[in-house]
């Protein structure tokens, strides 16, 4: 029996993982997809937003400060890639001047430190590629963006490192509470909390003290199985381009758009790796899985990408995708033990700013779990981690001297982002390691670029073949059914060998 | 730092003919980079046969044609490099680059020649909607997995975009034993030869529907069938067209892109029409002592006419290493006009330039008995009647250099105009 079973292993579910592992407890971490940062974790806008946004007094603008201070430090200790860049809420229209104004009070009472609204001079001359129709702009500092990927890894490789199992293709079926005389042992606990739970999956049961509900889009129907009060969850589209690095210093800090007569606007931001996006719409959906992209959808995104930034090579264009936001009726982060089912403590609706909140969630989760089980520190806790190297980062000499050490980091492998069979072998073999091209290209970048792997996957596949040993018709592009080939060529003719 | 006089970036076919071209003017000290483990390119995935009738009077297969040129860089000595990664080149022709065997090192050139080739464009950059499923693949990538690595990606498969690696593909896959349903093709014509149309889809019967395209893709994780929908003269699907076809693969053909982010990076100017580099009669950039070749100067429909410029680019990378034929100063630019999208070479130097020069261009769509015209300061030197030109086969005119002998007529200082149009 598991004293905690965390459902999914998106960025909420590994960060509350990883500040469990830094006490004495036994957790696990169960996940339907086969890796870590699988569904709304892995296509949003990557911004770590200043705070202004929720409303004061709100857990969602507690944790969004909170996340955002966090961060940079956590950068540090899990080598991810966080850079705090600034962002900019763009004013287009003279009238709406006093909302620009009443954001910055918003921000003040949430905490966001050095809010200050600029003229359309000064701020042009900090972003040139802003819209001539600026007035003014609310600048917010401490706003930053963040590798969603690096950081939802980083977060479970350590989780793991410290001794929380997870598992992937494991889809949670049912959730019940046992029955007291099954557990004889668990005296300790209180009346409520002795019974705990059975989680049947596709993978067998599960057993565990406390569940923590970290399943995204998901996050209702655990909820709804155990609990008489019924939440919804919607899964809420937004479409994204994402364009060549060629395009990525068209701006260099998140420029978010007022919402004006024209409705909420998309966002232009450079990423963390130097490209361009642009997105989000937002689509209200039935389908928990439907994080396909649209024609409606990208011409939105067309259409109001020059409403605050102007110019936007869209040419550059070289990948668009869609990702679903957990969206709460109530808007709000519904973090805490459930009133009525004692030991199942949901994080669900956890959508915009989740991403930037996602470390705050992690401490605030196991702090309840912590108090709850008593918890005792793990004197063995590596707070530490070493993340995948990146070789663009060294000198000549350097590189030189690590390809001579290691030669596979002289076999180039993604040309477009310059990814290394040395980097795909760590990200293989590392705690949590790729098993798929999707997890080699969060993990790595390999596939990313402007060829969008036409010229890697081959050579990627046959590196994961022969590391894995799986042979090349079973290797997935992200798990499941995703085989990438169906089979040999020549197969056809063999029949006719035999006759 | 090893100082080389030539150092060819890429040993495909342009790489490998530039490298020939450059040691038959008697340049000794040559290197080729290739990041591949072999030499010979793209061209030792290319199994079908075609290639040559131009240079050879033979009909080759692609790894035959590289072939050739191999046994003339093995006899002729020419070093190479395999397994080899340019980094990055500075201004100054400082070559960084990688290896296993070598680590990371610098050279330097006397002369550069670039012959990176060039790259498929993904869907990406077409902004198909849908699902992001296993199951979509370039034609280029499709091909090295069935010809090279020995695997199908697929058994059902829809074709977008009739390139020729599309077309050919779809009779690669076929043969293999896939059912190809359909080729879809964007514009109102092919983007692909003639002949790859009769031979590769006509055939075998592979319907081939132009002026349309794929609308969204079905499948969470393989392919599961797409929806094609015709297209109207803006290229915009037209509602109540749509058709789903059933299919495990789709495969991407929509384009090929020089691949300049190494030039790009060193300040060489790259044209908005090819993406390839600007460059004169001589095939030299902006940047002295820089040369273009191959795909990634312009992308071809023929290897031999790759082949033809790249040892023009040879022999001229050797003559600047030996200062010989400098430029003149002259520089008189060739305007593109009506119909003729762009010209290789952009502007040529009455003095540098061959007795026959010659310039090769693209349409921008299917003309019917048109004539392809040149003018000089206001007065016809080419009219060539052609029956057909289509944006799918690349043009040329010749021009000669007596033509420019004579200093312009107009002694306003503006020197001579050279116009290349498409005449209805």
């Amino acid at each position: 029996m598991y004293d905690v079973v965390i459902i999914g292993a998106g960025v909420s579910g590994s960060s509350i993982a990883r500040e469990l592992s830094r006490y004495q407890v036994n957790v696990c971490v169960l996940e339907k997809e086969e890796d870590v940062c699988c569904g709304t974790s892995k296509a949003n806008s990557g911004i770590v937003h200043a705070g202004y946004d929720a409303e004061p007094g709100s857990l969602m603008a507690k944790l969004n400060v909170q996340g955002n201070k966090m961060m940079e430090s956590l950068s540090k200790e899990l080598d991810f890639s966080f850079a705090r860049t600034g962002s900019f809420v763009v004013c287009t229209e003279e009238e709406n001047i006093p909302k620009l104004e009443a954001l910055q009070k918003r921000g003040i009472k949430n905490g966001v430190e050095n809010l200050q609204i600029l003229g359309k001079e000064e701020a042009l001359a900090m972003e040139p590629n802003l819209s001539e129709d600026t007035v003014a702009v609310l600048y917010a500092p401490t706003a930053g963006i963040v590798c969603p990927f690096g950081l939802n890894i980083a977060m479970a490789e350590n989780a793991a490192v410290n001794g929380v199992s997870f598992f992937f293709d494991t889809k949670v079926e049912t959730i019940e509470r046992m029955r007291l005389a099954e557990h004889p042992g668990t005296s300790e606990l209180s009346e409520n909390e002795k019974a705990g739970f059975q989680i049947k999956t596709s993978r067998g049961t599960f057993e565990a003290k406390y569940i923590v509900n970290a399943a995204g889009v998901y996050a209702d129907r655990f909820h709804n199985m155990v609990s008489e009060k019924k939440i919804k969850i919607t899964p809420r589209k937004g479409e994204y381009f994402l364009l060549d690095k060629s395009a990525g210093k068209h701006v260099s800090r998140t420029i978010f758009a007022l919402p004006g007569k024209y409705g909420k606007g998309v966002l232009v931001s450079q990423t963390v790796h130097g490209n361009l996006l642009v997105g989000p719409t937002a689509t209200d959906l039935d389908d928990k899985e439907g994080n396909y992209t649209t024609a409606d959808g990208l011409a939105e995104i067309r259409e109001k990408s020059g409403n605050c930034v102007k110019n936007i090579p869209l040419r550059s264009v070289i990948t668009s995708f869609a990702g679903l936001r957990a969206h709460e009726e109530g808007h709000e982060f519904l973090i805490g033990e459930l009133e009525d089912v004692p030991g199942f403590i949901d994080c669900a609706g956890i959508e915009s700013p989740g991403l930037t909140s996602a470390p705050a969630i992690g401490k605030m989760v196991a702090g309840i779990l912590k108090e709850k089980m008593d918890l005792k520190e793990d004197p063995n806790f590596q707070g530490t981690r070493k993340g995948i190297l990146d070789p663009s980062r060294l000198s000549l000499e350097e590189h030189n001297e690590l390809i001579q050490k290691n030669p596979a980091y002289g076999n180039m492998i993604c040309r477009c982002e310059m990814i290394s069979e040395g980097e795909i072998l760590d990200a293989i073999h590392r705690p949590l390691g790729a098993k798929s091209l999707d997890g080699i290209k969060r993990r790595t970048r390999a596939g990313m670029g402007r060829c969008q792997s036409g010229f890697c996957s081959p050579r990627t596949m046959e590196i994961l073949s022969r590391e894995l040993k799986v042979p090349m018709e079973e290797l997935t592009k992200s798990g499941g059914g995703s085989k990438l080939i169906t089979g040999h060529s020549k197969e056809i003719y063999q029949g006719e060998d035999a006759e | 730092m090893k100082t080389y006089d030539i150092v060819i970036i890429g040993g495909g076919p342009a790489g490998l003919a530039a490298a020939v071209s450059a040691r038959k003017q008697g340049e000794e000290s040559i290197v080729i980079l290739e990041r591949d483990k072999e030499l010979g390119g793209i061209l030792n995935q290319c199994i079908h046969n075609g290639f040559g009738l131009h240079t050879f009077q033979e009909e080759l297969t692609g790894p035959e044609y590289a072939a050739r040129f191999m046994k003339q860089v093995e006899e002729l000595g020419i070093e190479y490099r395999l397994n080899t990664m340019v980094v990055e080149i500075s201004s100054d022709k400082v070559v960084t680059a990688m290896s296993r065997r070598d680590g990371m090192y610098q050279i330097r050139a006397k002369a550069l020649i670039l012959a990176m080739g060039c790259r498929e464009r993904a869907r990406g950059a077409l902004n198909i909607p849908g699902y992001r499923p296993a199951g979509i693949y370039s034609a280029g990538t499709a091909q090295r997995l069935v010809n090279k690595e020995g695997f199908m990606p697929g058994r059902k498969v829809v074709i977008l975009g009739s390139g020729d690696i599309g077309l050919i593909m779809a009779r690669r896959m076929t043969l293999e034993g896939a059912e190809v349903k359909v080729v879809a093709e964007l514009m109102p014509y092919s983007g692909g030869l003639k002949r790859n149309i009769v031979q590769c889809l006509d055939d075998y019967d592979i319907p081939l529907k132009l002026s349309h395209t794929v609308i969204d893709i079905k499948g969470k994780e393989r392919v599961e069938g797409i929806v094609l929908a015709e297209v109207d003269e803006t290229n915009r699907p037209i509602p109540g067209t749509e058709e789903f076809y059933e299919c495990d693969t789709l495969l991407l053909s929509v384009g090929l892109i020089p691949e300049n982010e190494l030039s790009a990076q060193m300040g060489i100017a790259l044209s908005n029409v090819t993406s390839g580099p600007v460059v004169d009669e001589s095939l030299e950039t902006n940047l002295d002592g820089v040369f273009a070749c191959g795909n990634v100067l312009h992308v071809h429909d023929l290897v031999d006419f790759v082949s033809e410029e790249a040892a023009t680019a040879g022999k001229n990378a050797a003559c600047y290493v030996k200062n010989e034929r400098m430029k003149s100063g002259i520089s008189i630019p060739i305007k593109a006009e009506n119909g003729v999208r762009y010209t290789v070479p952009s502007r040529i130097d009455p003095e540098r330039m061959e007795e026959k020069q010659i310039v090769r261009f693209r349409v921008g769509k299917v003309y019917k008995n048109c004539r392809i015209c040149a003018f000089l300061d206001g007065e016809q030197i080419i009219s060539r009647k052609r029956p057909v030109v289509a944006p799918g086969e690349m043009e040329q005119v010749i021009l000669k250099k007596e033509w420019f002998e004579q200093p312009p007529e107009c002694t306003d200082g503006s020197g001579h105009e050279l116009i290349i149009r498409i005449e209805e």
